[in-house]
């Protein structure tokens, strides 16, 4: 199990010294994201950094902007005010080629979105082939081992209909890592999973941190999030109201805010 | 193309368990199934007197009526039939070559025009609103008036290099009113994958073309492939209209014929041949609709 690692990032020499928080330059940096769907604003001005193999969780109420925020950082929305840097690139300048951006992203939504019509392999091979020019005999021998590293080495030539939701996620984790991401954008990846599932694939997770992938995902598990995130960031009307360690976000939060928020989340057993 | 497509496995589909799997079925089950035995045993003599009746009924309102023997010999003349067969079947084999043709131009027109409809951002807006246009407009004319303004329109063009021939100037006055047919139900197709697939094939780094190629069209072909049947069903009778044109395919054989004898059967043996070549093509699209059903959802009560 241990033999075949996950993709580090590139251009990192693996896991950080100390948690990697500090003074790192920011892979991702979100700075006064303005983001509204016709009358609706759902985002107000957010800034959030993340930095290199740091963890962030994003949490807050459903409606808060969580998904929205991340698919603005994917490019898979147009903001309408603020920048979304990425290695210091402005990548929410038009004329930035935002196919080019996306390719060193790696992007995993809550319904898996996994392609129905291409086999496990093929799902996980697609992007390092036709997009990253690789050889399919060397996108296939790494696929097989990051398919191996997640126990579904034997599911490789099955279709996505014949997986359980937990088995489809963690490929689609696979396939966002298969590319080589400078970060990982997760969006509530374990939200549409029975609750018997959610821990295959936060192990995954964790895993994947624990070796220095870049990581900025919305998440209800807020146990996950105090355990694997270095900064836990509370989005509340459409700003990033709290902003901190976890311990001190989820253990003593300043804002009434926040507090109401986790109060209601521990009332329903979930903390 | 990197992506190779796979046999994919056939789901086993049973409707109920296997026997024996389980335990013997209980007083209640065996009750239940009794019931519905018996139930369906009475809907099928039902059916089957009904239709019995009717057939009957129909049977002698038609061989009673006062004009049945002078029909029977204008349209239904076993002799004729049997002397018209070759000649019309020569003819099918153009309808045939048209069929061919046709429908092989109007999957490429078609799927061509379905891809410029779908084409996002402004400067592809002269694009979308002519392949619209084209639509909008072959769509609501009459197959038949296209063939007329196509077939005697453009040869009075005079024009060098256009062709004249009734089949060439069929064929296109065809494909362009099944080609804004079939650009609408593979549009549809298209449109019914759903956007979150185009988002997962865009954060891979796909460009717009290759998630199009790799992701939606072959997600969408499977959805559409019913519905692309039914329209060949239908293209294979009416490339039979191409004879308005002077084309002698099976209808203008018949027709000659016709003519000569002052005998009607040369029509109803055209006729049945062109339902001969629908039969098996319907089949399939039933075939195939109803795997198509079995995928989506398999079993259940309605």
């Amino acid at each position: 199990m241990r033999d075949t690692p996950f993709p580090a990032p590139l251009g990192s020499s693996g896991r950080a010294p100390e948690g990697g928080r500090g003074n790192r330059s920011a892979v991702l940096d979100v700075r006064g994201v303005v983001k509204a769907f016709g009358e609706h604003v759902v985002l107000r001005g957010v800034d959030l950094a993340v930095a290199e193999h740091q963890v962030v969780a994003l949490i807050g109420g459903s409606g808060s902007g969580k998904s929205t925020l991340l698919r603005c950082a994917a490019l898979l929305e147009t903001v309408d005010d603020g920048q979304v840097l990425l290695d210091g690139e402005d990548v929410t300048d038009p004329r930035v080629d935002a196919d080019a951006v996306r390719r060193r992203l790696g992007v995993v939504f809550q319904a898996y979105n996994l392609f129905p019509h291409l086999s496990v392999l093929d799902n996980v091979t697609l992007a390092p082939t036709v997009v990253h020019g690789r050889s399919r005999a060397d996108a296939r021998d790494e696929a097989q081992a990051l398919l191996a590293r997640i126990g579904l080495a034997d599911k490789a030539a099955e279709y996505p209909d014949r997986l359980s939701g937990g088995q489809q996620q963690r490929v689609a984790i696979v396939r966002a890592l298969a590319v080589h991401p400078r970060v990982l954008l997760l969006d509530e990846i374990t939200s549409a999973l029975d609750p018997e599932l959610v821990g295959e694939v936060l192990s995954v997770v964790r895993e994947v941190a624990a070796q220095g992938m870049t990581i900025l995902m919305a998440t209800h598990e807020m146990g996950f999030a105090r355990q694997v995130a270095d900064t836990v960031a509370f989005l509340d009307g459409g700003v990033v109201l709290e902003a901190g360690p976890p311990a001190q976000v989820l253990g003593e939060p300043v804002e009434p805010r926040t507090r109401q928020f986790l109060s209601r989340v521990i009332d329903a057993g979930r903390l | 193309m990197a992506v190779r497509r796979r046999r994919r496995p056939r789901p086993v589909l049973t409707t109920a368990p296997q026997a024996a799997d389980l335990p013997a079925p209980s007083d209640l089950e065996l009750s239940r199934q009794a019931w519905r035995r018996s139930r369906s045993r009475r809907s099928t003599l039902v059916a089957l007197g009904s239709t019995l009746l009717f057939a009957v009924v129909a049977y002698l309102a038609v061989t009673r009526s006062p004009g049945w023997p002078r029909v029977q010999t204008t349209f239904f003349s076993p002799s004729v039939a049997l002397d018209s067969l070759p000649e019309i079947a020569r003819g099918l084999l153009v309808n045939l070559q048209v069929l061919l043709v046709g429908g092989f131009l109007v999957l490429v027109f078609g799927l061509g025009v379905a891809l410029l409809r779908t084409l996002r951002g402004p400067a592809f807006a002269p694009l979308r609103i002519v392949a619209t246009g084209y639509v909008d407009l072959f769509r609501g004319m009459p197959l038949i008036i296209v063939l007329y303004l196509v077939g005697f329109g453009v040869p009075a063009l005079r024009l060098q290099g256009v062709p004249t021939s009734p089949f060439v100037l069929g064929t296109a006055a065809i494909v362009l009113v099944y080609s804004a047919y079939v650009a609408e139900v593979f549009r549809a197709g298209i449109e019914s994958v759903h956007p979150s697939q185009r988002a997962a094939a865009r954060s891979l780094g796909l460009t717009h073309r290759q998630s199009m190629r790799i992701v939606v069209l072959p997600q969408a072909l499977r959805t559409v492939t019913p519905a692309l049947l039914n329209d060949f069903v239908a293209l294979q009778k009416d490339v039979g209209l191409i004879s308005v044109l002077g084309a002698i395919d099976a209808v203008r054989s018949a027709q000659i014929l016709v003519g000569q004898s002052f005998n009607f059967t040369p029509y109803v043996v055209a006729g049945l041949l062109f339902v001969l070549l629908a039969i098996p093509s319907a089949r399939i699209a039933d075939a195939v609709s109803a795997r198509a059903r079995r995928r989506q959802q398999s079993g259940g009560l309605l």
